[in-house]
């Protein structure tokens, strides 16, 4: 059996993408989050980005640092700090474009795309203000009768959301580009995987692909080659987002993130410090010492 | 003991005679407030119960074990669980490797699964407002114009889905003309005014059953479907909730309290769902 190998570091990834392009990113908040392909950006000079996001600190880091053009998402938030203060303050200073849909309609625009059809009908949104305020979503008429006899519903058609490229983590991955989830929740991944040209996954640990029943049952192996372009070994690389069951959210750094969004000062102490270094190694080694302090 | 139990008790509420321990004086406002969100549930059967926030998770339990036994319980996360812990719990730990959970576990369903159950209908959810007006319109976006909001919140989240799929109670834990307002500032979660805007098929699904805060209960049991006072908390009068309501509530001529609880479901709330009194902490006094 001989598979693929797509072994590949996150530096390769960001020679990959392009300023401007649409960037989807998987986890759900601040969990499960592929930081290490986040923070690879970080060291580029990429700009103009649009993320599409059930957002965390990847839009709040990816927004304070002046990356992004447009955020699409159904929440941004750190779930132990509610409001993601970074993405907050780029809102409120009108420094970014925002399409902010409900969750159900960020998962079907992902479907859409992934199923390569235009748009797919919901009554999700109908009522609200989205369709009002964010005029490129239509709606659509059903061509069969209603369930009172008469025309046909008019539902929300929410349009494909095409990624040009995704980033996801897996708790575990083989060189070929197999995936597995070891936690609770898959969040939207598979999807975010299938709807982008191309997927970068990072995971905690590449094995051979034999090993995976080692990790969890099959059920867990919800990543398939078949939609991923590289993976990448990044052992602590959804750091400080949560990764169970290798690793909790680091609650005390999340919340030195959180704090870094009180002043530009702040920021720039934040960012001198953990994102201003030369590799994602070097990052491991400033948390080492940082813990170090910390005892 | 951590876990709920969940034998039907098979009890109407207020039922039997009230032990000296359940007086006005001794009931807690927080516990009338989980009274009141359990009540929102009555009648639900065999339906996904999923309140949002402390007081409103407290008050799914308690109809869960009391008078709506059938009712399918969350775990907040990826899990519909048979037996829970207190709020504020990881069920969750690590073990040699593998996720371990510490509940019994009826059926997985995550995020993307929790969708399909939306959109199929089975399901209550209470939601939190940063504003809501008179139709019940929610809001928890952002404060100001959406274009460049004055107060970025939590985005639209789940509320337009949730609304005009299912059944929708809110909890607000600080009953203010803040939030009580005219007009909200972004619609979220869909009202009765849009909803009959919509029309009869769209809006089919559609049911705002209950606002329950810190001061009252109120719904929308009224002609035009314009939000009415239901019942004021114990040590609450109708003039103090006509107040902290920035637009015109429909208001009886006769308000009832807000009914206390049973001596079964105090003990219930105090030993076995909260044990840890976080209640208090949101709605103190």
């Amino acid at each position: 059996m001989r598979l693929p190998d797509k072994r590949i570091t996150e530096e390769e990834v960001v020679a990959e993408l392009r300023d401007g392009i649409t960037i989807g990113i998987g986890g759900w908040g601040s969990r499960r989050k592929p930081m290490s392909l986040v923070r690879a950006i970080l060291r580029s000079p990429l700009k103009d980005l649009t993320i599409v996001s059930y957002g965390g600190p990847d839009v709040g880091l990816l927004c304070a640092a002046g990356r992004v053009r447009k955020v699409i998402s159904g929440f941004v938030s750190l779930d132990s700090i509610p409001l993601e203060p970074h993405f907050r303050s780029a809102r409120q200073q009108g420094a970014i474009e925002a399409m902010d849909l409900d969750e159900g309609m960020l998962l079907l625009g992902l479907q859409a795309a992934a199923w390569r059809v235009p748009f797919l009908p919901t009554r999700a949104g109908l009522g609200s203000d989205i369709p009002e305020l964010m005029p490129e979503i239509r709606t659509v008429r059903s061509p069969y009768p209603g369930p009172d006899g008469a025309e046909g519903e008019e539902l929300i058609a929410v349009p494909a959301i095409q990624l040009d490229v995704a980033l996801i983590h897996m708790n575990r991955a083989d060189q070929a580009g197999n995936g597995q989830f070891l936690g609770s929740d898959l969040f939207m991944d598979d999807w975010f995987a299938m709807a982008a040209e191309q997927t970068f996954m990072s995971c905690e640990q590449i094995i051979p692909t034999e090993d995976f029943p080692r990790y969890g049952s099959f059920h867990t192996q919800r990543i398939s080659r078949l939609h991923v372009t590289g993976v990448v070994e990044a052992p602590g690389g959804a750091h400080f987002t949560e990764c169970p069951p290798d690793y909790g959210r680091d609650e005390a750094f999340q919340r030195e993130y959180a704090a870094a969004a009180s002043s530009p000062e702040a920021w720039e102490e934040f960012r001198s410090r953990w994102l201003d270094v030369d590799s994602e190694a070097a990052y491991q080694q400033a948390l080492r010492a940082w813990r170090e302090e910390g005892r | 003991m951590s876990s709920v139990r969940h034998e039907p008790t098979d009890r109407a509420a207020g039922e039997g005679a009230l032990d000296a321990d359940v007086t006005a004086d001794r009931v807690r406002r927080a516990d009338v407030c989980v009274v009141a969100i359990a009540e929102c549930f009555r009648g639900d059967g065999e339906r996904l119960c999923n309140p949002i926030g402390t007081i409103p998770m407290i008050g799914g339990r308690l109809a869960r074990a009391t008078f709506e036994p059938d009712l399918v319980m969350t775990d907040g996360f990826a899990m519909f669980t048979a037996s829970v812990l207190p709020p504020g719990t990881d069920p969750y730990r690590s073990r040699e490797g593998r996720l371990e959970i510490d509940s019994v576990v009826e059926a997985w369903n995550p995020y993307p699964q929790m969708f399909s159950v939306l959109w199929n209908g089975r399901r209550h959810v209470v939601m939190g407002a940063s504003q809501i007006d008179c139709y019940g319109n929610q809001n928890l976006a952002c404060i100001g114009d959406w274009r460049r909001p004055k107060v970025q919140l939590l985005g639209f989240r789940g509320a337009p889905g949730n609304t005009i799929n299912h059944t929708t109670s809110y909890w607000i834990p600080n009953h203010s003309p803040k939030v009580f307002v005219q007009k909200v500032d972004v619609v979220c979660g869909v009202g009765y005014d849009r909803a009959r805007t919509l029309g009869p098929v769209a809006s089919r699904f559609h049911e705002i059953r209950r606002v329950v805060t810190n001061l009252a209960v109120l719904d929308f049991e009224t002609p035009d479907n314009r939000m009415r006072l239901r019942s004021v908390h114990p040590g609450v009068t109708v003039a103090d909730v006509v107040e902290a309501t920035g637009f015109e509530l429909v208001v009886p001529d006769e308000v009832p309290e807000t009914r206390l609880p049973t001596a079964e479901e105090l003990r219930l709330i105090r030993e076995e769902i909260d044990p840890d009194n976080l209640r208090h902490t949101e709605v103190p006094g």
